[in-house]
């Protein structure tokens, strides 16, 4: 199975929403998948939105960080948004406190956080 | 045969022709009870526990716990749960039952020998059953603590909106790990609900913090963070400042503010609200 | 080992063979702890436990088998399940346990981070014998 996430575009911004308990090969796929598109549409910033996700594990919490830091690299910035607090106090117990990853309580707010930082870098 | 005669014995020891036995025995409880309990209520109940009692008996029932006992069992739970939660204390409790056994005292007095034989032994079984009657207010009571104790946690945890975008838990008395556990997902759950990105923690009401207090505190700061928000905590008072110090307990990377109203002025400022005072406004 | 728990039932049987039986071990033990009657959040820590450990029994163990059911001791009821593979086996326990010790290139939180997330936590293994883990989440 290699089930691929959807990857929008909003100007130049990639919005990508985790429906699905997600299987390893698509984790994968997925931060393949964002590398290239990062590129290819020169997108100044990636929204993951979890919100719909009941659970993050390591291996999930890991491709959020590496996700992160790729885009930083490519000059991108990127927000996870949309975590339950469950799952943030389960992440916190495991040990994974996801340094370096920008987040936000929603989509809304993760696209303000976006265009806040794009706005106040230098002119 | 023996045990016919003796269940026979012990019922005829309570139905005495030409005397309520029962209506004695209201009547002591009564006045043991000092009228807390109404007339007609206490009387309702003590008729139902002495037939069933009486009913018991004729089965031959000596054991507390036997399957003939069950209909006293359910009447004498009903009465320590209903003492239990009006506040009676124990003894005003165990007494409804003990009082039968000095309602039939005068039978020592003028009985046969095998009447006061018989009145021993139903002292016996009147005796397991005051005890049954203790347990189960005891029970009763520590269900009362219980929930109330978790009323309290409910009750003692508030999560309190101070601006738009801006929650706050004022945290007061001794923190343990349960209830800064309750803290931290009413916290979290207010974040999403409010859609608030900052929260402060007050703890100026706290008097002491451990180090498992003072983890998870921090815990909740960092998921915070993991679910885009930002939490400031208000209110260290110098001996808290002089314990996480002593622990070792590593507070870098959190945002500490004197009192709330610091903390309040941060976060607006954070949420993009400015503050500006009128001229001549201050005198 | 003999537990200090009983089991309520037989136990189900997942095989972890593959990176998608993952996936069905988490929606086992989600059902289970529904069904033991578990907090949202005991539940999320319960179920990401047994995520981290079934990804240890496939990579570290080279694919096993988790049996998960209800169990009960001293009147409280949880989620108990066993993770048992017959690969190498952890020659040294206590630097497993280890935050941040890994030997498989992951963040090496899989053990000790599933061991803070449960309430009973029991590993046998022996060089060579393979790896059993033992977890536990009790209902409140």
């Amino acid at each position: 199975m290699s089930d691929r996430i959807p990857i929008l575009r909003i100007g130049d911004i990639l919005v990508v929403s985790v429906q699905f308990d997600l299987e390893d090969q698509t984790v994968l796929n997925l931060q393949e998948d964002l590398a290239d598109q990062i590129v290819a549409k020169s997108a100044q910033g990636v929204i993951i939105d979890i919100s719909a996700l009941e659970i993050v594990d390591s291996f999930v919490g890991r491709m959020l960080a590496t996700v992160a830091a790729i885009s930083r690299v490519l000059d991108a910035r990127t927000v996870v948004v949309g975590m339950r607090p469950a799952v943030a106090i389960t992440l916190v117990e495991l040990g994974l406190s996801l340094g370096g990853v920008s987040t936000a309580l929603d989509l809304e707010k993760g696209l303000a956080k976006l265009s806040r930082s794009t706005s106040t870098g230098p002119r | 045969m023996v045990k016919r005669d003796n269940a026979v014995d012990l019922v005829g020891l309570l139905s005495v022709e030409g005397q309520d036995l029962a209506a004695s025995w209201v009547g002591e409880v009564t006045g043991s009870l000092g009228g807390r309990v109404g007339a007609a209520e206490l009387n309702r109940e003590l008729r139902e526990l002495y037939e069933a009692l009486v009913e018991a008996l004729r089965k031959g029932a000596t054991d507390v716990h036997s399957e003939h006992m069950s209909e006293v069992r359910a009447h004498l739970t009903e009465l320590s749960r209903n003492r239990a939660r009006q506040g009676f204390s124990p003894s005003e409790t165990a007494v409804s039952v003990f009082a039968l056994k000095r309602v039939l005292e005068p039978v020592l007095e003028k009985g046969t020998a095998d009447e006061i034989r018989a009145y021993l032994r139903l002292a016996r079984i009147l005796d397991s059953l005051g005890l049954f009657t203790i347990e189960t207010y005891t029970q009763t009571r520590d269900e009362l603590i219980t929930a109330q104790a978790e009323q309290l946690l409910e009750l003692s945890t508030p999560v309190v909106r101070l601006w738009d975008g801006v929650i706050a838990v004022p945290l007061v008395g001794t923190l343990d790990s349960a209830r800064t556990q309750v803290v931290m997902e009413k916290l979290l759950q207010a974040l999403v609900d409010t859609g608030s990105e900052q929260a402060i923690i007050d703890i100026t009401g706290v008097p002491a913090v451990d180090t498992q207090v003072a983890q998870h505190l921090l815990k909740t700061i960092v998921a915070a963070r993991l679910m885009g928000a930002e939490c400031t905590v208000s209110g260290i008072s110098p001996q808290i400042a002089q314990t996480i110090v002593a622990l070792g307990i590593e507070f870098d990377g959190i945002v500490t503010k004197a009192s709330l109203a610091d903390a309040l002025k941060l976060a607006l400022r954070r949420s993009g609200v400015d503050l500006v005072a009128h001229t001549g406004a201050q005198r | 080992m003999t537990a200090p728990w009983t089991a309520d039932e037989e136990p189900q049987v997942y095989a972890v063979e593959r990176s998608g039986d993952l996936v069905h071990v988490r929606q086992a033990i989600r059902a289970l702890a529904q069904r033991c009657g578990l907090s949202l959040v005991d539940q999320t820590k319960m179920i990401t436990a047994a995520s981290e450990l079934a990804r240890n029994t496939l990579t570290y163990g080279g694919g096993g088998t988790v049996r998960a059911g209800l169990v009960s001791a001293n009147s409280r009821r949880g989620v108990g399940a066993v993770f048992e593979d017959t690969g190498p086996g952890i020659p040294d326990v206590e630097q497993a346990m280890t935050d941040g010790w890994t030997s498989g290139g992951g963040l090496g939180l899989g053990l000790s981070g599933a061991k803070r997330l449960v309430d009973d936590f029991r590993l046998r293994t022996a060089p060579g014998e393979g790896t059993a883990v033992t977890i536990i989440k009790w209902a409140r």
